[in-house]
């Protein structure tokens, strides 16, 4: 009963701090930006133990995915530019309430947790879902004009939570945003850069909008001493199935199309050739490869000659 | 409900799991081993638990067993920037074509945009028995909301079983739009498709946790099965010109005035080399080139054989290479015939982007440099005294006699 008090109350306080700021500044174009944001292991540290060929996970730190922490700059600097109130959301454990006391160090408003253990199990249909949902009752409660979500996660590589929230919410989708360029005056419309494979795409979009944002767009400030410490102390707003008027359906295991049939280790390259410039063998071994390099280079330059 | 059912009589709480758990999903809590929002039903734990007490819940297959039979064939979405199909839909074209050659049902290739014809009869002659048309100037170039609209009218209409994505910045902006729309199981960046035998479900490998692991996914219950696939990963069929395919034209339902964007402008990347991607010859830099003037080597060498020069993660932030030619996890996946690794130590993260090369070529100083376990060839050796070395050989044109 006490927490369900607090909730409430909690959620007052969310609804109350994005109208606020809708009359308290001048020349509101973005009232209210979301961040989508996910606590992942961080992959970079994750090492193989050749013998079983297993992942160690031991000692690996769980971090915010960085490129959530791109869009939480870039939500930010908007903030800085036209007020705007800016809520963090993650669904995790617990203990991914660290993740959001990073972004809330760095200078973010609020911070939800989205934490029920019917979550669990959840791939990326069931993850937009839950996502949506607890967007679904920010827009419900002020309005949300842009939701910014990192590109991918470093854990799974997906990169398709955003367009799944996308989707649901009938936001315009911009993926792998590198520059936002302009919102104009009306708060209608917004203007970015995306970054594609060939070159730079310049989109304008109806707002409200959702954008994965690629690493290019803002570099992540450092928080400074003082708010790192003062988010210490920040509790995350948690919010369970019920809060989000989840569908068990939609959820969690039950929710997800897909099944992890196996999961195992990738297969090794056989390692070659060592060539050390001590051995007996090296000059022969040497110029063996710079023969396997030549024919190929001759054959990639035959190719340029016929096209 | 959690994912995973833990048979607390035969739970010795040895915590193997929770140490396995490649999520951090499982910790003891109240002497209870308990699941949380981390869970991805990988299942690793139901494999490492020694006293298998550990099992993956079974769901009430509710869903529409009865549905699945109305859904037949396998489809690739073809995709294209100023009337030029990307390589990867020839790729898709020829994995598809094991697919459905497998489960006996036609290969259908999926054309949106604007003066499609030559597109449609090129999807016909990489191995497309159907190709289905969408032509409309709203479609002329990508955009996610008319293409999803198309897509989903098409779906709707002729039932898939399989639809396949290139796993590009359209296709994967595209393909997650598409199935949360139809609700349906989509499955990212694999880089192996199959058919299981029994089942005839499409199995869907992809690298995941960094590369570190692969995952096999399954979509059981719903169609269709989705995947967006890794570009060259997997190898185009030969063009065969006199191959041809029926046409069926659909006309999109959509309104212009509803579409939420606008396309300004596009410019294209000025870089001074082939896309990275397209590269046959690679000659990439990492750490152990200490310096961006060492590059100038790279550069010397590349020029000299005919490669294009990229760089790991670290001499990326160094700012010795742009971030565009970055190799790796989070730059770009290359499978060129040659990719040198210089000074390169060869972390999971840069290997993941690289390995598929034909041939792998290290120089490092350091013997144990994990590198050298993926090489083809290793030069244990100074980078910075090979490489001018070699670029001198070909310099030399001829090279078979001189050095040694």
């Amino acid at each position: 009963m006490i927490f369900f008090l607090m909730a409430l109350l909690l959620h007052i306080d969310i609804v109350s701090t994005a109208i606020d700021s809708q009359y308290c500044s001048e020349k509101v174009t973005i009232v209210h930006i979301v961040v989508c944001l996910k606590q992942v292991p961080d992959t970079t540290e994750v090492k193989i133990d050749r013998k079983t060929n297993t992942l160690i996970r031991e000692g690996v730190p769980s971090i915010a995915n960085p490129f959530d922490l791109n869009a939480v700059e870039a939500a930010l600097v908007l903030k800085e530019k036209y007020g705007a109130t800016v809520t963090v959301i993650s669904m995790g454990p617990p203990q991914a309430k660290e993740a959001l006391r990073r972004a809330i160090a760095m200078g973010a408003d609020q911070a939800i947790l989205l934490s029920d253990r019917s979550f669990a199990g959840a791939d990326t249909l069931a993850t937009s879902y839950t996502l949506a949902q607890a967007i679904l009752k920010l827009q419900d409660a002020g309005g949300v004009d842009l939701v910014l979500c990192g590109k991918q996660a470093i854990d799974g590589d997906t990169a398709q939570v955003g367009p799944g929230i996308a989707t649901r919410l009938n936001l315009t989708q911009l993926t792998y945003v590198s520059k936002i360029e302009s919102v104009d005056a009306d708060g209608k419309h917004i203007t970015v850069e995306r970054k594609l494979e060939n070159g730079v795409e310049i989109v304008r979009g109806n707002l409200p909008a959702l954008l994965t944002v690629v690493k290019e767009i803002y570099k992540p400030r450092y928080a400074s001493l003082p708010c790192l410490i003062e988010s210490l102390a920040y509790e995350p707003v948690v919010w369970n199935a019920k809060q989000i008027s989840a569908d068990s359906s939609q959820i969690g295991l039950e929710g997800s199309p897909t099944w992890v049939e196996t999961i195992f280790s990738p297969p090794l390259r056989e390692g070659g050739v060592i060539l050390n410039p001590g051995d007996e063998n090296y000059d022969k071994e040497f110029s063996g490869l710079i023969d396997t390099v030549k024919k190929i280079v001759a054959e990639e330059r035959s190719k340029l000659v016929c096209s | 409900m959690t994912p995973i059912e833990i048979a607390e009589k035969l739970c010795t709480l040895c915590q193997v799991c929770v140490k396995k758990c490649p999520f951090d999903a499982l910790s003891m809590q109240d002497g209870k081993i308990v699941v949380n929002e981390k869970c991805t039903a990988c299942g690793i734990c139901v494999r490492t638990c020694p006293e298998k007490a550990m099992s993956l819940r079974n769901l009430p297959k509710k869903a529409i067993a009865k549905d699945l039979k109305d859904y037949k064939g396998v489809w690739v979405f073809i995709e294209h920037s100023d009337c030029k199909i990307a390589s990867v839909s020839f790729e898709l074209l020829g994995e598809g074509r094991k697919l459905a050659d497998k489960l006996g049902v036609e290969l259908s290739a999926v054309l949106l945009g604007d003066a499609t014809e030559r597109m449609a009869a090129e999807s016909a002659s990489y191995g497309a028995d159907t190709v289905l048309v969408m032509n409309d100037p709203l479609l002329k170039n990508y955009r996610t909301q008319p293409y999803l609209a198309g897509i989903v009218q098409l779906v709707q209409k002729y039932k898939p079983e399989i639809f396949l994505f290139g796993a590009t910045t359209m296709g994967r902006d595209l393909a997650g739009a598409v199935a949360t729309k139809l609700r349906t199981g989509l499955t990212a960046d694999c880089t192996a498709l199959d058919i299981e035998e029994q089942t005839k479900f499409l199995k869907q490998t992809r690298p995941a946790f960094g590369g570190n692991i692969m995952a096999t996914i399954l979509t059981k219950n719903h169609r269709p099965q989705m995947a967006t696939v890794r570009p060259r990963v997997m190898k185009a069929p030969l063009k065969d010109a006199g191959k041809k395919a029926a046409i069926i034209n659909e006309t999109i339902v959509v309104s212009a005035e509803l579409l939420p964007t606008m396309i300004v402008d596009f410019i294209l990347q000025a870089e001074q080399n082939a896309p990275l991607e397209d590269a046959q010859i690679i000659v990439s830099g990492g750490k152990g080139m200490g310096s961006a003037k060492n590059f100038d080597m790279l550069h010397a060498f590349a020029s000299a054989i005919g490669g294009t020069v990229a760089g790991s993660r670290k001499a990326s932030e160094a700012g010795w290479i742009s971030a565009a030619m970055q190799v790796g996890q989070t730059g770009h996946t290359v499978r060129p015939r040659i990719y040198f690794a210089c000074g390169i130590s060869g972390a999971i993260q840069h290997v993941v982007g690289m390995q598929t090369s034909d041939i792998i070529i290290a120089i490092n100083k350091d013997p144990h440099a994990p590198i050298f376990s993926v090489a083809n060839y290793g030069i244990v050796g100074d980078v910075l005294n090979i490489i001018p070395q070699m670029t001198k050989i070909f310099n030399e044109g001829s090279g078979n006699n001189e050095s040694h």
